[in-house]
């Protein structure tokens, strides 16, 4: 029905959002939101963090009435949020060190637990421990490991923009390959990040078998919004990766390209978004126009020597393969279910307790 | 007030528990496991309610859980030793950085490689600058009311503190121990209030970055709190000391000091081996007074000094060392001796486990009055035919008999 009005948009705060049904609007929509991220912070222009950063923590206060405590790894996050004495957080947030973010959760978790055990409260506080991909996906990986396997009640999301943003564009275990980076640069045989090496966390997170497991984008807010809502609903450890392009780390042609570069690493296939309970997929977003890869490196300067007069074709085609191989694998096209997957065997006693 | 004959690790964990901590955080290092399977044991058991037992995966992981739990308004303990606390030093620094009065026990062991399990000094003294407050335990007496004292003391003063406990020759002696009753820790150590705390119910953002503009200032008010624990130390231990009637604590504690003009200063289980010797050579009418150093961070200077009084000499017995450098207990004796006559000097012994005997103490004593320390560090107890086993065929170089002086190591450079 709505496909129909081409006139409005929908997804902002403007005309088109009224169009939506109330229980359909993001949660920024309404003037209550809460604003636990508020203005006045440091981000650059058009940073995709941030606005991830907000949309999750605003649907997660949301869910719990304002029972969050935040645990912030070091990353551009915490500098741009919290340079002494000023803080944009209107919630209890604590920043420890760069690698620990998952474990200090967990002791927050517990701490919350003890405290609303002795005082008899009847509501525990609940914790989401938060970082950029270097501090989830490399030097925080022990420590999110751990929380996952003693399934402390710990969200975690990782703020994904696929490289060390903060100190300057460095490769993190998250760079795409081929991607240009402080530490990968567009020279040699194979210019850009290195074929081959990276680690996939969302996959890692839901071997370790636990509760809630997703994928998210800021060009789909309130997909967003709606998934950091459920991962509330369980307890547990759980886990969410949003994608948040960085408009200067990534060379974006324009500030204004976050969303866009957010939606077509969706519609290319080069970042699937689906969600994962106990281990087991249980549900894709699916693709809805499909996109050549090749729209979405041209928008990046990372990515300029494969688009450039120089650019080597093989190498395009082999990112397009790996576009191609995830929409297989996911299931990103036509409709078909999630298939049955192997799962670790602690997710079987874990789903039992629902 | 209870008795038992038990071992040095099952009395620190009773009280631990007897402080009721909200959360433990574990991980396995030798010396330290059994304390902490202890209170595993207790928190499984029920014995300890309302209390978080976390298995980590690192000490890194560990600290970091402890920050967690201290900035959520709960009574934090955690253990470690050696490798352990260098692979958490990190979050030792964070932890103190935030003002959270964690208690972790070090169960002291000498640091590799060459990998060694056994206990040293290096691993505690190592993070001397960590911001921590590090208190020394002479026996597992010692050890037990140290860490009832270091709740209370950590929660006035708003810092961490590391109670430090040689590995095994504490951890895992079994000894008989006072063990004060529930309602006397209880009376001593109140329910934790913390002043600040995470909760939605009054947000605060903790550990905000701090820039040029103010660190120093950070720096200089983390000084002052360090500075007033040196009061704080005494007044808790004085309650304490009244509460349970033991002689445990304290910035220091001497022995045969009134009689004496050459006293040792001694961190640890030591001083215990020292003042068996002492009374030994006592009887053969020679006087040596004895110095427990119990709190290293913070320094007791003022209260050194008097110890020493107009003390012609002092030996600093260490179980640690700089490397490039010489003692890390003298320069701060020194310092605290500036003005006065007295000469120092560092006898180091006891590294990796080498045991410091009666003997050893007797040897330090005698090299100090035959006048024979000419260097400021003196290796002390090298057993010759091993170094030399080495060095003749290595480097063409053989050392004498006996303790070894700095003058003399430099002296070999020139010989090789």
């Amino acid at each position: 029905m709505l496909d129909k009005i081409n006139f409005y948009q929908t997804g902002s705060n403007t005309v088109g959002n009224r169009l939506i049904n109330p229980s359909m609007r993001t949660e920024q929509a309404s003037v209550d939101r809460p604003n636990s991220l508020t203005c006045g912070h440091r981000a650059c222009q058009g940073c995709g963090e941030a606005l991830g950063a907000r949309y999750a923590i605003d649907a997660a206060m949301k869910a719990t009435s304002g029972q969050i405590m935040v645990v912030n790894a070091t990353g551009c996050l915490e500098v741009f949020s919290t340079p002494y004495p000023e803080s944009a957080w209107r919630l209890p947030w604590i920043h420890s060190l760069f690698g620990n973010t998952a474990a200090v959760g967990s002791g927050l978790a517990a701490a919350a637990k003890v405290r609303a055990e002795l005082n008899g409260d009847s509501v525990t506080p609940r914790i989401i421990a938060q970082g950029g991909d270097g501090g989830t996906t490399d030097i925080g990986m022990g420590c999110l490991s751990g929380m996952f396997d003693r399934n402390d009640d710990v969200l975690y999301i990782c703020y994904d923009n696929e490289a060390y943003m903060n100190t300057g564009v460095q490769r993190s275990s998250a760079t795409p390959p081929a991607a240009r980076t402080a530490t990968t640069m567009p020279v040699g045989e194979e210019p850009g990040s290195d074929w081959g090496k990276g680690k996939d966390v969302p996959l890692i997170a839901m071997a370790h078998g636990i509760p809630y497991v997703a994928t998210a984008t800021i060009a789909d807010l309130r997909d967003l919004e709606t998934k950091v809502a459920k991962a509330m609903s369980f307890h547990g450890a759980r886990y969410i990766s949003i994608l948040v392009p960085c408009p200067l780390g990534w060379g974006l042609k324009s500030s204004a390209l976050t969303v866009t570069a957010a939606r077509l690493a969706m519609e290319t296939g080069f970042y699937p978004v689906y969600e994962a309970e106990y281990g087991q997929i249980t549900s894709v977003r699916k693709i809805r126009q499909k996109q050549p890869v090749i729209n979405y490196l041209q928008i990046q300067r990372r990515y300029a020597h494969l688009t450039g007069k120089k650019a080597d074709p093989n190498v395009l085609a082999r990112l397009q393969a790996m576009c191609d191989a995830n929409i297989e694998h996911f299931g990103l096209l036509g409709d078909e279910a999630p298939q049955l997957n192997p799962a670790a065997i602690q997710a079987y006693e874990r789903s039992k307790k629902v | 007030m209870s008795t038992e004959q038990i071992e040095g690790s099952l009395g620190v964990a009773k009280a631990v528990s007897l402080c009721k901590p909200g959360v433990v955080c574990a991980y396995p290092i030798s010396p330290q496991t059994h304390i902490v399977e202890n209170l595993g044991k207790f928190v499984k058991s029920g014995a300890l309610k309302h209390c978080e037992y976390l298995n980590v995966e690192s000490e890194f992981a560990a600290m970091s859980v402890a920050i967690g739990s201290s900035a959520g308004g709960v009574r934090t303990y955690t253990a470690t030793a050696s490798q352990g606390l260098l692979f958490m030093a990190e979050a030792v620094y964070s932890a103190s950085g935030l003002g959270l009065p964690i208690v972790m026990t070090v169960a002291s062991r000498a640091i590799g490689g060459p990998i060694n399990i056994w206990n040293d000094h290096s691993d505690s003294l190592s993070q001397r600058d960590s911001g921590w407050l590090q208190l020394f335990c002479e026996s597992n007496q010692d050890a037990v009311d140290t860490h009832i004292m270091a709740f209370k003391i950590a929660e006035k003063v708003g810092l961490p503190v590391m109670v430090c406990m040689d590995g095994f020759v504490l951890t895992h002696a079994f000894e008989r121990l006072n063990l004060p009753s529930q309602e006397q820790v209880d009376a001593f150590l109140p329910k934790y209030e913390p002043r600040e705390f995470l909760t939605p119910k009054e947000p605060i953002s903790i550990g905000s970055m701090v820039g040029p503009e103010a660190f120093t200032e950070v720096r200089l008010l983390q000084q002052r709190k360090m500075l007033s624990s040196l009061q704080v130390i005494e007044d808790v231990t004085k309650e304490y000391r009244e509460i349970t009637g033991q002689h445990s604590g304290g910035l220091l504690d001497c022995y045969n000091c009134e009689n004496a003009d050459l006293k040792l200063i001694i961190l640890g289980s030591s001083v215990g081996t020292a003042k068996d010797e002492i009374d030994r050579l006592k009887a053969q009418g020679i006087n040596v007074g004895l110095i427990s150093l119990k709190a290293y961070r913070p320094f007791p200077y003022a209260a050194l000094k008097a110890a020493v009084g107009n003390s012609s000499q002092v030996v600093c017995v260490e179980r640690a060392f700089s490397f490039g450098a010489r003692g890390i207990i003298c320069p701060e004796v020194k310092r605290a001796l500036e003005g006065t006559s007295t000469k120092v000097c560092t006898a180091l012994a006891g590294l990796g486990g080498r045991a410091i005997y009666g003997s050893t103490i007797n040897g330090i004593v005698k090299h100090a009055l035959d006048g024979k320390f000419k260097d400021e560090f003196t290796w002390f107890d090298i057993d010759t035919k091993v170094l030399n086993s080495y060095t003749r065929n290595a480097l063409g170089i053989t050392f004498p008999e006996g303790p070894i002086a700095e003058s003399e190591l430099e002296a070999t450079l020139l010989r090789a």
